[in-house]
């Protein structure tokens, strides 16, 4: 943008000879921006000026707080859609090479890659001589225990009743009905997988994931959730939905509960653990206090702050007058 | 004569060059007219055999075309031949390998196609930028290669118009007046009835007079007009070389006879034809090969001071990043090691189903974290800083303020990246003549035959035109008053006065082409300014040379007129003839060049002319058969100069012949040293009628506009033609061998010219030979620097009357002249001689000689000269004033005031420097100034000990402070406490010799160290190695920034020198702009680009580089703390394409605008207060502290931006980049917060650029996320954007983290703003607060101190001194004088004039006080009154004496003791210390330490910000 002018000079063996083109000067033009004059806001941070920072910061930031802090304590009534979770611990699904093992064309049912997967899902890539669909390690560690959930209607004789857990409607719906998609073709799920095979970990192959077909094979939301890795190594995923009854009473009536584990997945390996989470979500996600607590604490090391510096702007204005005037 | 020196010497490098260049090359190259084998093909007879031929052609042939070809690359070898150059950056190499890196799938970070992409975004625009550069050099190229001019052709027989570019060597070339001359050419033909040619080498060296050409001997003598068809011989020169001040050569005739060629044969490519009406001639060189070229050596590239710091730094994040990267590699060797045993489910074995050793998945691990934390060694840091550097350098040249209008010219920089050296500079190393000077010469005095003319009337009249200069700001339409004044006194002058206002008028016009026109018209008329033309003669003096011109013309019929003159009159006489012609001004009348005079040519025969030359040497020239006296044209015959004529009698016989007859014309001297020959009256009076007849003609044609203009080589010249003119004694008529002199009775004299010795520095002086018209003699005229012309003067005896006399008038001379030194006139000497014909002839065939020698001719002319150039007799002596260049001695205040050392190199003589120094203000008439004059290198040393001896001792009593941590580092010869400029301290000024011995080895240590005490520095008479010598000391010993400023070539080695060479496009050519870096037309520019430019340039840059330094260690600090998280893996939550374009997208351009228009302090208030330079001299703004702090906040940042989404995502369901995203967002908006609170002004285009970032990182995310759903793995971002947006925790902690990671940075900066503010930011506030104040006169105020509470007085205290160790032994310096504890060299440089009391000089740091805001005025006035013994002045207005009120709560004044411990580095110190210096030494025995305690916090804490 700046460059003319040494383009100019660099040649000194012959500028034209232009004997009538003296009305050209070389004065530059007075402009604003040129001239480095455009109209600024010059703000200069004192106690004085930024104090009022602080103390809208600190205005903003106490309510907020106090929003969040209330909404996210309310969630443990059991009201509304109640979200059952299964939690694992110290299963670092964020590790580099885990990350990448997979291939998403052909979770996206691209029939090439669903034969030949990608070299990202190395060696959870083949199996006795064919591939494996889904390939890759995130799909070979997936998540197999299976949670039921009852609630015990009877305590004396243990009568129990199932709570219903519906198992679509968990994972987002751009990885339903985008990301995620069977293979091609006519024919019954089976017959789109037939020269796959399952991984290794699996104990079914994918396309027996669900009896709905709907459900079933990539599109299982259980494994769409699960393919979504969790960014940090405590994770929580999202397993059933417990829908609203349509009464006015709560989803979860109080009462005795029984949870019936299959339990399939190992975690001593690694010393994990595994829990099992039930959780109304407010406007702002799952419970979590801390959100609430931290615009609470800064909004009032604001305050404070704004305190101190008027403090220090009221005693000391003077000498930051004196100091404007003896520079 | 500096100027004339100048042209004499020339650079250094090429001389050294030199010598190599003719080892490895062949010594001459051969030059053969390009016509002539075809000629000899039609004509088989014409002698040049076959082989000859073929050796021509192929000669020919290999010799360079004329084609411009400035640029780098062709279409096909752009690429490899760019990305070649690229890869010289180590920078270059290492974000390649890094890319290549992740083809390696083991360590793969990043898709390897992506991760290339930054390292070919960088070197595209690199290649860009170096493509569009090589465009623009090509189309320049382009447009030279075709101009048009006339070229022979061989086919047609005539001149056609050709190409530049289709000239090639032994072409003949046809120019016209006023056209740019194609390539270098040997000058074989002119229109010029001497064979002369006027060129203007403005083009080529800024000399803007006209310089003479001649046409090669023997051509100039042809009868016809030249034919390039006939042309046979053959020329050997030198090989192309870039001297542009030599020229060697001879020319070969078919007839076997060679005659000498030498720079005035050669016309150079670049230069204009001027004055003559047409020329011819053979290229020599061309193209690249012609000394235009070979002389232009493009931009220079420097490495700043700050780049190498920031080079520094960037090694330290280098070591970073290696420290993170094994930090990670231990980490994951670790993780593996527990849980590959337990074969962990999320543990991916290779692809071999084996699983990773510890080790190797930690050296794997090792390089992946390499390339994933890469982003902290800032690829796009380098081409940001070259891209704010071309921004900068563009503003620079934009600055209006930097731009002359009178030689439309603007501020260059040719070195593109140290633009923020020039916030840096501590020491300026600046020439004196053309520098501080005008260079423009006017007459001031002189003094003739001991009596000395002071021409009061003279000096009244440049006084009054310094008034009307001043005036001429203000008011617009004064035109008839100018003139007025101008006319005054001389009834010369009158068209002279005519010209200078109209010139006046034009420059006052606001319209561009009437500015322009001013500017070519002053051009035109080079050196002759009006002041220089118009001198009011001294009226005793002019009375004396009137008589002499009556007397003379009536005594003009007697036999020997001169004889009857009184001696002093003819002293006078001689002393105007000796102005008028001993010199090579040439008379012009622009408009018309001169025709060929064909007149002359019956006597053009080399026969003919010798037998007319000895002829004209016999005793009496009737005598020998000069009958026709009288005709005109005969006379113009006697014009032939004796010494071309001369040069061709090379035969010895010859000689011999004229010696004979030489011998036989005895002459006698007669009493005023004129002989008395007989006869030669007859000879001229005739003559002189005629001339005067011609004259009258003449005078009819010249009147009307009387257009003579005085062209000269150096301005001296030309100030003593116009003061002779003054005097009636005009130069109407220059020749190659006569000179025509009129005079108001005499009418119009004509001088043979026999020889001109032109000027060089070693003999420092110049001789005209001439014979006499009225005497006939032989006469020398001598004219140069007093100290040699006095030594040369014949001895006199003190016996008689006579030589008593003479030594009367030489040491009366000698006193006048060393008045005019004192006075600060440059001086020059005339002096004479009379040589008798033996004598003449004597030395003229030595002289001969000389001249035809091929080998050594320069030291041969040399001795000659010198041979010549004894036993003069002394005439008289002139001052010429050299006037300061406007704004000279505000420039020098200002520039002392920001803390710069100003040392001046001149070589001129000491008495004229000094004066300079005072008329600049370098020197101040009430301080000392040491002058250190040694004959050997003991006296030096010894007196450079007793220098210092004083100098400390001096220092010890009058200044309690130690301002050694300013300036000096590593300079360890450090005696306790003396400062620069405390009190009146010393300037010391240093002569040429004594200077040599004292940058000796073993004195310089100690030279330097007495000069770094000085308040400034002269050294006079020195050479241009000792000027680089200097320099190069003070750079090396004192590791300081230095500046050189120069116009002239004896400037040119310090300029190449210094850290930041500056040069004047001034006066004196081009030489020293073309090694400069940045060329400003006058001196006083230097303050604004210093003070305002050089400050923003460093404190924009600066900051840039610590905020990408921030930027890029908060970034890769967020990937670090992940790596806790996810088994330091390398694994990255942030997804490839954000973090590969993070840094040069979506956060690059509001760093860039602000890099590029942040202004921290107004301009106006950094004139103001110059002061403020000093944070970039003490490189505040960038220290390895405030790199380190940085790094700090960054590493809390990160924290904060990390930890805030961790904790708010804790133990919920989201995936890893959905999670990444929003911590990217978070630190996107966190780098922007970040800049905006490090941004001083915020125009548009800052909130644009921010907006625009922020913009643009959503809008490419969204289209991201949206583009795909199966690409980019792993990350397979699909719709992760679009769904944040829908959810309110995103916004949450967008919010939240960003502003608490920056509130702790916004407080502590509000915090040091309000406690302990600096320099700069007192002087922002202040010109926030009083915007219309910096453009008013300062106003004086008072002040006053009142006592308060004591706790406040300690936080005044921490205020004060940000920078300063304190004396070690303070409580022993008790000082008696309020002065001396007074000035601080930071305060100001004004020490003498403060009170103990009031300091009225002190209030510039007062300003403002006046209009002080209401607000808290009651208590402060209360407190005022309490102490009104101390407030001098009364607090008129809103109370001034408040302010301070609260920071000085003292108990009483009897405990002021606290002030002595302050250090005064900051304004509000000095004010403090001024006011109460008195009180000073009462109790000094305060403890200090604490102060020192608070120093080294407060210093630590303001240099974090």
């Amino acid at each position: 943008m700046a460059m003319n002018y040494n383009a100019k000079d660099e040649v000194d063996g012959g500028p034209p000879c232009a004997p009538g083109g003296a009305a050209k000067t070389r004065r530059p033009d007075n402009t604003a921006f040129k001239q480095q004059r455009l109209p600024a806001w010059q703000p200069i941070l004192t106690a004085g000026t930024v104090l009022p920072t602080f103390f809208i910061i600190g205005l903003i930031f106490i309510p907020i707080g106090i929003g969040i802090f209330v909404t996210s304590n309310n969630i443990r009534e059991i009201e509304g859609n109640v979200f059952m979770y299964y939690g694992l611990s110290n299963f670092y699904q964020n590790h580099r090479r885990y990350v990448k093992s997979r291939d998403d064309s052909q979770l996206n049912g691209d029939p090439s890659a669903l034969l030949n997967p990608s070299k990202e899902c190395e060696p959870y890539r083949r199996s006795e001589d064919k591939p494996i669909a889904p390939c890759g390690a995130i799909a070979n560690s997936m998540f197999n225990d299976t949670l039921e959930l009852f609630l015990v209607t009877n305590e004396s004789d243990l009568t129990l009743t199932p709570i219903t857990l519906k198992k679509k409607g968990i994972a987002w719906w751009t990885d339903k009905n985008v990301k995620f998609r069977n293979p091609p073709g006519a024919g019954s799920l089976e017959e789109k997988f037939k020269d796959t095979t399952k991984p290794v970990n699996w104990h079914q192959p994918v396309y027996k994931l669900d009896t709905d077909e709907d459900n079933n094979g990539f599109i299982n939301e259980d494994f769409i959730v699960w393919m979504r890795t969790a960014a940090l190594p405590t994770f929580r995923k999202l397993y059933r939905l417990i829908e609203r009854r349509s009464d006015l009473h709560p989803t979860l009536p109080a009462g005795q509960y029984y949870l019936n584990i299959t339990y399939n997945y190992p975690v001593h390996s690694f010393d994990g653990r595994k829990r099992m989470i039930l959780s109304t979500i407010s406007w702002m996600g799952g419970k979590n206090p801390f959100l609430g607590i931290a615009y609470i604490t800064i909004g009032s090391i604001s305050f404070l702050l704004g305190v101190v510096l008027l403090v220090i702007n009221h005693k000391y204005r003077n000498s930051s007058n004196t100091a404007d005037i003896t520079i | 004569m500096e100027q004339e020196l100048a042209v004499a010497e020339e650079p250094a490098s090429p001389r050294r060059r030199r010598p190599r260049r003719r080892r490895w090359e062949g010594r001459t190259r051969t030059v053969r007219s390009n016509l002539q084998p075809s000629l000899g093909a039609e004509d088989p007879a014409a002698g040049a055999s076959k082989g000859e031929r073929l050796l021509t052609r192929g000669c020919v042939q290999h010799l360079a075309d004329n084609r411009l070809k400035t640029t780098k690359y062709t279409l096909l070898s752009f690429l490899p031949k760019n990305l070649f150059e690229q890869f010289h950056r180590l920078a270059n190499v290492y974000f390649v390998f890094i890319a290549l890196l992740n083809f390696v799938p083991a360590v793969n970070a990043f898709q390897p196609g992506l991760a290339l992409a930054p390292v070919l975004f960088i070197l595209a625009v690199t290649a860009i930028k170096d493509l569009w550069e090589d465009y623009s050099r090509h189309r320049s190229d382009h447009e030279i290669n075709h101009l048009g001019c006339l070229v022979f052709s061989r086919e047609e027989k005539k001149y056609v118009n050709r190409y530049w570019k289709e000239i090639r060597v032994g072409d003949f070339v046809h120019l016209r007046c006023n056209e740019i001359i194609p390539a270098d050419i040997l000058l074989l033909s002119s229109s010029d009835p001497d064979g002369l040619c006027h060129i203007e080498t403005a083009n080529l060296d800024g000399e803007t007079n006209l310089k003479q050409r001649q046409v090669v001997r023997g051509f100039s003598e042809l009868v016809s007009e030249f034919n390039p068809l006939t042309f046979t011989s053959v020329i050997e020169c030198e090989k192309p070389n870039n001297d542009l001040s030599r020229f060697r050569g001879c020319i070969i005739h078919s007839n076997g006879e060679r005659a000498g060629l030498h720079k005035e044969n050669l016309l150079l490519r670049g230069c204009t034809i001027r004055n003559t009406e047409a020329v011819a001639g053979i290229v020599i060189y061309a193209g690249h090969e012609t000394k235009a070229l070979l002389n232009n050596s493009g931009p220079r590239y420097k490495r700043s001071q700050l780049e190498r710091q920031m080079n520094c730094d960037v090694l330290w994040c280098v070591l970073l990043l290696v420290f993170m990267s094994l930090f990670s590699a231990v980490g994951h060797g670790l993780w593996v090691w527990r849980y590959q045993e337990k074969k962990a489910l999320f543990d991916v074995p290779e692809s071999d189903g084996s699983s990773l050793s510890p080790a190797t998945a930690a050296v794997y691990s090792f390089l992946t974290m390499i390339i994933v934390l890469q982003v902290l060694i800032p690829v796009s840091l380098y081409v940001s800083i070259e891209i704010v550097k071309l921004c900068q350098v563009y503003f620079i040249n934009q600055d209006i303020e930097l731009y002359d209008e009178e030689t439309d010219s603007q501020l260059q920089c040719r070195a593109l990246n140290i633009t923020e050296d020039l916030g840096q500079i501590q020491y300026i190393f600046s020439d004196k003549t053309g520098t501080l000077t005008e260079n423009k010469m006017v007459f001031r005095r002189c003094t003739v035959s001991g009596i000395e003319y002071s021409h009061d009337a003279n000096a009244q009249r440049l006084a009054r035109y310094q008034e009307v200069d001043s005036e001429e700001e203000e008011v617009i339409s004064r035109v008839g008053t100018v003139s007025q004044r101008g006319s005054i006194g001389s009834h010369q002058s009158i068209w002279i006065t005519h010209r200078n206002q109209s010139i006046k008028t034009h420059r006052r016009t606001s319209s561009r082409a009437e500015a322009k026109r001013a500017s070519m018209l002053s051009k035109h008329t080079a050196f002759s300014s009006p002041m220089e033309k118009d001198i009011t003669p001294d009226p005793k003096l002019l009375e004396k040379v009137s008589e002499c011109d009556r007397f003379l013309a009536i005594a003009s019929h007697q036999e020997h007129p001169l004889a009857h003159l009184s001696p002093e009159l003819s002293d006078v006489f001689d002393f105007f003839i000796a102005l008028t012609i001993c010199n090579t001004v040439v008379v012009t009348s622009p408009d018309q060049p001169r025709q060929k005079v064909r007149v002359r040519l019956e006597l053009k025969s080399p026969v003919k002319t010798i037998e007319d030359f000895l002829r004209r040497f016999t005793p009496s020239r009737q005598a020998s058969g000069y009958s026709n006296t009288g005709n005109l044209a005969t006379n113009k015959s006697s014009h032939k100069s004796g010494s071309s004529v001369l040069s061709s009698l090379s035969q010895d016989s010859m000689l011999l012949k004229l010696e004979e007859r030489l011998g036989q014309a005895a002459s006698t001297l007669a009493p005023n040293g004129y002989s008395s020959q007989a006869g030669q009256a007859e000879g001229w009076a005739p003559e002189g009628t005629g001339e005067q007849k011609h004259l009258g003609e003449q005078k009819q044609g010249l009147k009307p506009d009387l257009e003579l203009r005085y062209e000269a080589e150096s301005p001296d010249e030309a100030a003593l033609v116009y003061a002779a003119r003054a005097y009636s004694c005009t130069l109407v008529h220059r020749l190659q061998n006569q000179v025509s002199v009129e005079l108001p009775h005499l009418g119009r004299l004509t001088f043979e010219l026999l020889h001109t010795l032109g000027f060089d520095s070693i003999r420092k002086r110049m001789s005209v030979v001439i014979r006499h018209p009225l005497t006939d003699e032989i006469n020398v005229y001598t004219k140069g620097a007093d100290s040699v012309v006095m030594d040369l003067l014949l001895p006199c005896s003190s016996d008689d009357t006579r030589g008593r006399h003479q030594k009367k008038i030489r040491s009366r001379t000698q006193h006048y002249l060393n008045l005019y030194a004192v006075e600060g006139l440059r001086t020059l000497c005339i002096a004479k001689r009379v040589l008798s014909k033996e004598e003449y002839a004597c030395w003229l065939q030595g002289h001969i000689e000389a001249e035809s020698s091929v080998n050594n001719r320069e030291e041969l002319l040399f001795q000659s000269a010198i041979r010549l150039e004894t036993n003069l007799h002394l005439l008289g002596a002139t001052g010429i004033e050299d006037r300061l260049q406007d704004g000279v001695p505000e420039t020098i205040a200002k520039l002392r005031q920001a803390g710069l050392q100003i040392w001046v190199l001149t070589g001129d003589k000491q008495e004229t420097a000094i004066n300079i120094a005072y008329a600049c203000k370098l020197l101040d008439h009430g301080e000392e100034v040491i002058t250190l004059n040694a004959e050997s290198q003991e006296a030096c040393a010894a007196l450079l000990d007793q220098c210092l001896h004083y100098v400390r001792s001096k220092g010890s009593q009058s200044s309690p402070e130690n301002t050694e941590s300013d300036v000096s580092m590593g300079f360890s010869f450090n005696p306790a406490s003396t400062s620069p400029a405390s009190g009146p301290s010393p300037s010391l000024v240093i002569d040429g010799r004594s200077l040599a011995y004292a940058l000796e080895k073993s004195l310089e240590d100690k030279f330097l160290f007495l000069a770094k005490q000085c308040r400034s520095v002269l050294c006079c008479r020195s050479t241009p190695l000792q000027k680089s010598m200097v320099v190069k000391l003070v750079r090396s010993k004192l590791k300081a920034m230095t500046l050189a400023i120069g116009d002239g070539a004896n400037d040119v080695s310090m300029i190449q020198v210094a850290d930041v060479g500056v040069g004047i496009s001034g006066q004196e050519g081009m030489q020293a702009v073309m090694a400069s870096d940045f060329a400003v037309p006058r001196f006083r520019y230097l303050e604004r680009l210093l003070i305002v430019h050089g400050h923003w340039c460093y404190s924009r840059l600066a900051n840039m580089v610590l905020y990408f330094f921030y930027k890029n260690t908060m970034f890769v600090g967020l990937l670090f703390w992940f790596q806790f998280y996810c088994g330091f893996s390398a694994s990255a939550m942030i997804d490839q394409w954000y973090l590969i374009f993070f840094n040069l997208l979506f956060s690059s351009l509001p760093q860039l605008v602000t890099g590029v228009l942040d202004k921290d302090v107004p301009a106006n208030m950094l004139l103001k207060e110059p002061q403020l330079y000093k944070s970039g001299q003490n490189m505040e703004e960038y220290r390895p502290r405030a790199f380190w702090l940085n790094m700090v906040d960054a590493a809390f940042q990160s924290l904060v931006c990390f930890f805030i989404p961790y904790l708010a995502y804790y133990d919920s369901d989201v995936d890893v980049f959905t999670w990444g995203t929003p911590v990217t967002a978070i630190a996107l908006l966190t780098f922007l917060l970040h800049l905006g609170i490090e941004t001083k002004t915020w125009t548009w285009l800052n909130w644009l650029a921010c907006g625009f970032s922020t913009f643009l990182f959503f809008s490419v995310a969204l289209i991201y996320n949206t583009s795909c759903a199966t690409c980019y793995p792993p990350s397979n971002p699909y719709w992760t954007m679009q769904t944040l947006l829908g959810d309110p925790l995103f916004y949450l902690t967008c919010l939240i983290a960003p502003v608490s990671a920056l509130l702790p940075r916004l407080f502590f900066k509000a915090l040091l703003g309000s406690l302990f503010p600096t320099q700069l930011q007192m002087g922002r506030r202040l010109a926030k607060k009083f915007p219309s104040k910096y453009t008013t006169p300062k106003e004086t105020s008072t002040q006053a101190q009142p006592p308060g509470d004591p706790e406040t007085a300690f936080s005044g205290r921490r205020t004060m001194g940000p920078s300063e160790s304190l004396p070690k032994d303070r409580a022993t310096q008790v000082s008696p004088l309020p002065q001396q504890l007074a000035c601080s060299p930071e305060a100001s440089g004004e020490p003498s004039a403060l009170d103990t009391n009031m300091p009225l000089k002190d209030d510039t740091l007062l300003e403002g006080l006046g209009t002080q805001v209401p607000g808290s005025s009651v208590p402060r006035e209360a407190v005022s009154e309490e102490c009104p013994g101390h407030s001098n002045g009364k607090p008129t207005s809103e109370s001034p004496a408040a302010p301070l009120s609260s920071l000085f709560n003292l108990p009483s004044f009897s405990s002021l003791n606290w002030i002595s411990s302050l250090s005064l580095a900051s304004g509000l110190g000095s004010v403090l210390q001024l006011s109460r210096g008195s009180l000073q030494m009462d109790k000094q025995d305060s403890p200090p330490q604490p102060d020192q305690d608070l120093h080294s916090l407060q210093r630590q804490v303001t240099d974090y910000f």
